[in-house]
């Protein structure tokens, strides 16, 4: 009876922790759940209101006349995001290559501690140091105020510089040695083996990398509302300012009201789905490269 | 062109885009740490914030409360989950996949979404107002899929022959997971928590709009705090305080050197890296 007794409350005691986890692990599906429910409830009526066409292609960004396009912020995160990938891309991909086939030992592990480092790097000292250095450098060079496309392009790509160096190195080192081989056999150089045989046999994984590198670029808020000027027109000059989707949110939501503030949370509902495009990519694109 | 200068060019631009990226971790760091520790001055950590002092104490002690709170939230929900995908589920079970695919979803939603997110859920609707614990909530939430999938890897890890053995002797599979395969993942789990960490101390953009920025240290859960990076980013723009924002620059960067520091000592410890998880 006694025993009985135990065993039934150790069952107990199992069902409940099984309970218990299971709900920890529903706790991601909630919070997407959520996240999605508020901002498409909050959002899409101010869109609906204003009209999603005129929303998503008027060029005029103007809460005080209730003007709401958003198309300078859509292309200002484009723009910013395609420079971004401009620098961010050839110099992350070729750190990869060196330190994946060209550096070994203690210069090598050194170079991966500061990859680490910038990767932990807060986007409010990126966006500091773009403000003290990389602003006045343009305004020297090029004029104007120096708070432009050009800085947060600049600045964007040393941010995503972590990103596409570690995952297209981790590609690059998952590409069988027998390839690298092989191509010796056949007569290439070290170089070329690198460059024509294994960087397009880990032509996916970088790949991916390239896509979160532009998941990041375009989800930046912080650092690129301190260097880009944040003008809402679209910019027809590099040296322009420019308003990305994200710091359109964080500069107006302070003080925002009715429809302005639905306005906001309707941008917030693009920059979401342009998110959500991207991971899914990444998540295709990642499985092919099996990374 | 021949082979050989071919080869010597390519060589030439890889160690070009190396010295690239060590330029751009240099100046950064190096900029901020020449231009910022001369102005590191006591001031800098009195107690209480004024407009003279501009001191970081207060946004400092805000920022491990922060932590703090968010791991108490995160942590064992991020370690049940983990658990529940490695030990409970079955494979191919329905559930697992949605799991894993909503905590891919969170982990690419930039911190924007969630402070916004964060205002309208926590602030708004459960009423807690611009607080420590609104923002806490919201972070928890952020570094969940980080602390779920180092605790998954870390439990994976464990070698099978240990559940068995444990089995075994009798024990179920609660005592098995508790005392045997979560002990032995503690370090991996560790390894997580630390990035966590690193996330949370550099957040600002899911703050400003869900802890605000209130220069004091909280006194209750429902007070409004600002974090030392919200800290930094309120100095910079103000455009008054460039010297003390250099120095606050240096105290976060002489944090997140720790945090990584850390990391790299955890990382040896498990004998793999932290590396490229991102």
């Amino acid at each position: 009876m006694a025993n009985h007794l135990r065993k039934s409350k150790g069952e107990m005691k199992e069902t409940l922790a099984r309970v218990l986890f299971i709900f920890a692990a529903c706790i991601s599906i909630l919070a997407v759940f959520l996240i999605c429910i508020f901002l498409f409830a909050n959002g899409l009526p101010g869109m609906f209101k204003i009209g999603v066409l005129d929303f998503l292609t008027d060029t005029k960004w103007k809460p005080g006349n209730d003007i709401y396009g958003i198309l300078p912020m859509i292309l200002g995160s484009v723009y910013v995001t395609a420079g971004a990938l401009i620098i961010g891309v050839p110099a992350g991909l070729l750190t990869a290559i060196f330190l994946s086939r060209f550096a070994s030992g203690r210069p090598a592990k050194m170079m991966r501690s500061a990859v680490s480092l910038l990767a932990g790097i807060p986007s409010v000292v990126y966006g500091f140091f773009g403000l003290v250095v990389i602003v006045p450098l343009i305004r020297m060079i090029f004029g104007g105020s120096g708070s432009s496309l050009l800085a947060a392009c600049i600045l964007l790509g040393m941010m995503i510089l972590p990103t596409i160096i570690t995952l297209s190195e981790s590609a690059l080192n998952a590409v069988p040695q027998s390839y690298y081989e092989g191509a010796l056999a056949l007569g290439a150089t070290h170089e070329r083996a690198v460059f024509s045989v294994i960087l397009p046999a880990a032509k996916s994984g970088v790949l991916a990398a390239i896509i979160l590198g532009v998941g990041r670029a375009i989800g930046e808020a912080m650092a690129v509302m301190m260097v880009a000027g944040n003008r809402a027109v679209i910019p027809n000059s590099l040296v322009k300012g420019v308003r990305t989707l994200t710091s359109n949110i964080v500069m107006e939501m302070g003080y925002a009201t009715d429809l302005h503030r639905e306005a906001l949370i309707a941008t917030a509902v693009v920059l979401f789905v342009f998110i959500l495009l991207i991971n899914l990519l990444f998540s295709v694109i990642k499985r092919k490269a099996k990374l | 062109m021949s082979a050989k200068t071919k080869a010597r060019l390519m060589r030439l631009a890889a160690y070009a885009g190396a010295a690239f990226t060590m330029a751009v971790f240099l100046s950064i760091v190096g900029y901020i740490l020449i231009k910022g520790v001369g102005h590191l001055s006591p001031e800098l950590f009195a107690w209480e914030y004024n407009s003279e002092n501009v001191s970081l104490m207060p946004a400092l002690i805000n920022t491990l409360l922060m932590t703090a709170l968010s791991l108490i939230v995160a942590v064992p929900l991020g370690i049940g989950a983990a658990i529940y995908l490695t030990e409970y589920a079955r494979r191919g079970n329905r559930l697992v996949k949605l799991v894993r695919v909503t905590a891919e979803t969170l982990s690419g939603i930039p911190s924007i979404i969630y402070g916004l997110f964060g205002s309208l859920f926590f602030v708004v609707a459960l009423k807690m107002g611009l607080s420590l614990l609104s923002g806490a909530l919201t972070l928890s939430i952020m570094v969940l899929p980080l602390i779920m999938r180092s605790t998954e890897e870390a439990l994976l890890a464990v070698p099978d022959s240990y559940r068995e053995g444990s089995f075994g002797l009798g024990a179920g599979r609660l005592r098995t997971t508790f005392k045997v395969v979560l002990p032995s993942a503690i370090p991996g789990i560790l390894a997580g928590v630390i990035l966590a960490i690193g996330r949370i101390v550099g957040e600002t953009a899911a703050l400003i709009y869900t802890a605000g920025t209130v220069p004091k240290i909280a006194n209750s859960l429902f007070d409004s705090t600002r974090t030392l990076s919200v800290h930094m980013y309120a100095i910079s723009q103000e455009g008054l305080y460039i010297n003390q924002s250099y120095a606050t620059a240096v105290v976060l960067l002489v944090i997140v050197i720790g945090i990584n520091a850390l990391s790299a000592w955890v990382a040896k410890k498990i004998g793999r890296s932290n590396y490229g998880k991102v």
